[in-house]
């Protein structure tokens, strides 16, 4: 079954919005840091949520990620809607 | 502050302190002059595609552009090519002047592009992600990176500059209403303004909706694709890229303590509503080069030069042709087209003749139209061809036409600032 990881949110932000030279997705506190803080704003949380959605199979509706804060919570969603897909 | 209207009374006086270039001619307003200078052109065969099976094989392409290395990191997914460009161009303008974004008020500064073709390759590939796997497979940025705004938006929220930003779409001719709506904008509380434009639709969806002008030269030989005012003309050729100016007003410049390339003497444009083009587009030429010059408060012979919008269609031509000898007398006028190195690059092609110009003003040399052989007949203007003229011209005045009818001039008058030296 598939997993997300970390990893695969970092490549994904990197794929869909890019990254600046300043930001590093790969320190030790990305997974907290706030998505304003890493230079991402409402249009790439939306190229992210789909493509999760496609490169993963789950729908996430509309609005239901427009309010996260950081990686760890999307991180914590897209879990949750895996195991939902098992059942 | 109003961006729409104009205080009564005097003018103030609006100078060109910065110039960042994108173009065939090379990157950089110090490669590109050299080319200008050396006539070396930027045409060739296209290679962002394959055009095997394409009426059009030959374009002007900028070579080089690695936007990894010239534009923030997470602005190259976002945008398309032409944003791309600018970006560039417009920190190269900035860095040029000695501005610095961060140390002015943020509501005293604004953007306004020309803007062309907008973000071609951009919405292409979008469009085929959405007939080939559906609608959720369109990307996000879509909704910012192709419209025509996109340039200006961008380096608006790049470099915190909160003014009256906008985006004037005239095609080859919208770079000179973008300066000309600088200069209003600069009368109206802004103190500097980013304009110019870049284009960059050389992809296989850009080039096929410029074929419908039917004015794209069918020529596979880079050096007889663009012959204006040649007895061979045969149309043009497109090009990609443009030039990003810097302008302020002139108290703002000294103030700063920055000598300025040129100041924007005279503007005007009008509209050739005629389907055909050819006999209304010289009476209006001519209208619009009158008023351009009574704007400036100047008569004809006071332009020691003129950057022509070189059509290469040959009705064209000679339309602007008789309308320069109407204004100026027959060779009445030094006449250049440095375009013929680049082609006609649409959004970005009056802002770089903008440039050239001003570059030209402080080299002290009229620059030359490099490719041509035998005039056509009819046109009798006074072409530098061959080489460069060393005669420090004072003034310049630039020509511009866009399909559908757009039509305008700006003259330029020589600043204090020494070729590229600062």
């Amino acid at each position: 079954m598939a997993e997300f990881t970390l990893d695969d949110l970092r490549r994904i932000l990197r794929a869909g919005a890019g990254v600046d030279e300043q930001t590093d997705l790969d320190g030790e506190h990305f997974a907290d840091t706030a998505f304003a803080d890493l230079g991402y704003d409402s249009l790439a949380l939306l190229e992210l949520v789909n493509r999760v959605e496609r490169e993963y199979g789950i729908g996430i509706p509309d609005g239901d990620l427009a309010h996260t804060q950081s990686p760890r919570e999307v991180l914590a969603y897209v879990h949750a809607k895996l195991r939902e897909a098992r059942v | 502050m109003s961006a729409s209207g104009i205080r009564p009374g005097r003018r103030g006086r609006s100078v060109v302190t910065g110039i960042g270039v994108v173009a065939p001619t090379g990157i950089g307003a110090a490669r590109h002059w050299e080319s200008v200078l050396a006539g070396k052109s930027g045409i060739g065969r296209i290679t962002r595609f394959d055009p095997t099976g394409y009426p059009v094989r030959v374009a002007g392409e900028v070579p080089g552009f690695r936007a990894g290395e010239q534009v923030p990191g997470r602005l190259v997914p976002q945008t398309d090519r032409f944003t791309h460009f600018a970006l560039a161009a417009a920190e190269d303008a900035l860095t040029d002047a000695a501005a610095d974004p961060a140390t002015l008020p943020e509501y005293e500064m604004a953007v306004v592009t020309a803007s062309s073709s907008g973000g071609t390759e951009f919405g292409q590939h979008e469009m085929e992600n959405l007939y080939q796997q559906g609608s959720s497979w369109v990307g996000a940025y879509q909704s910012i990176a192709w419209f025509y705004a996109a340039t200006t938006g961008q380096v608006s929220i790049r470099h915190g500059m909160r003014g009256p930003c906008g985006v004037i779409c005239g095609e080859q001719a919208g770079g000179l209403d973008a300066l000309g709506q600088s200069r209003r904008l600069l009368d109206t509380g802004s103190r500097l303004v980013l304009s110019g434009g870049t284009d960059a639709s050389l992809c296989p969806y850009g080039v096929v909706a410029q074929l419908s002008t039917g004015h794209l030269s069918a020529e596979d030989d880079p050096a007889r694709a663009y012959l204006p005012f040649d007895a061979a003309a045969s149309g043009f050729v497109p090009g990609e890229g443009g030039a990003i100016l810097v302008v302020e007003n002139a108290e703002s410049a000294r103030a700063r303590g920055v000598p300025s390339y040129g100041e924007l003497l005279g503007y005007a444009a009008g509209f050739d509503p005629t389907t055909d083009g050819t006999a209304a587009r010289h009476t209006v030429l001519v209208s619009v080069i009158r008023r351009t010059l009574a704007d400036a408060g100047l008569t004809p012979d006071a332009v020691d030069m003129v950057f022509a919008d070189a059509s290469g269609v040959p009705a064209e031509d000679l339309a602007e042709a008789r309308a320069i000898t109407e204004v100026f007398g027959p060779g009445g006028v030094p006449v250049t087209a440095p375009k013929t190195l680049t082609g006609r690059l649409y959004a970005g092609g009056a802002a770089l003749d903008v440039a050239t110009a001003l570059l030209a003003l402080s080299a002290g040399v009229i620059p030359h139209t490099a490719g041509l052989g035998r005039p056509a007949p009819g046109c009798e203007i006074d072409l530098v061809l061959d080489r460069p003229r060393q005669t420090d011209p004072r003034t310049a005045l630039v020509l511009a036409r866009g399909h559908g009818g757009f039509t305008s001039a700006l003259l330029v008058g020589a600043g204090d600032r020494d070729a590229l030296k600062r």
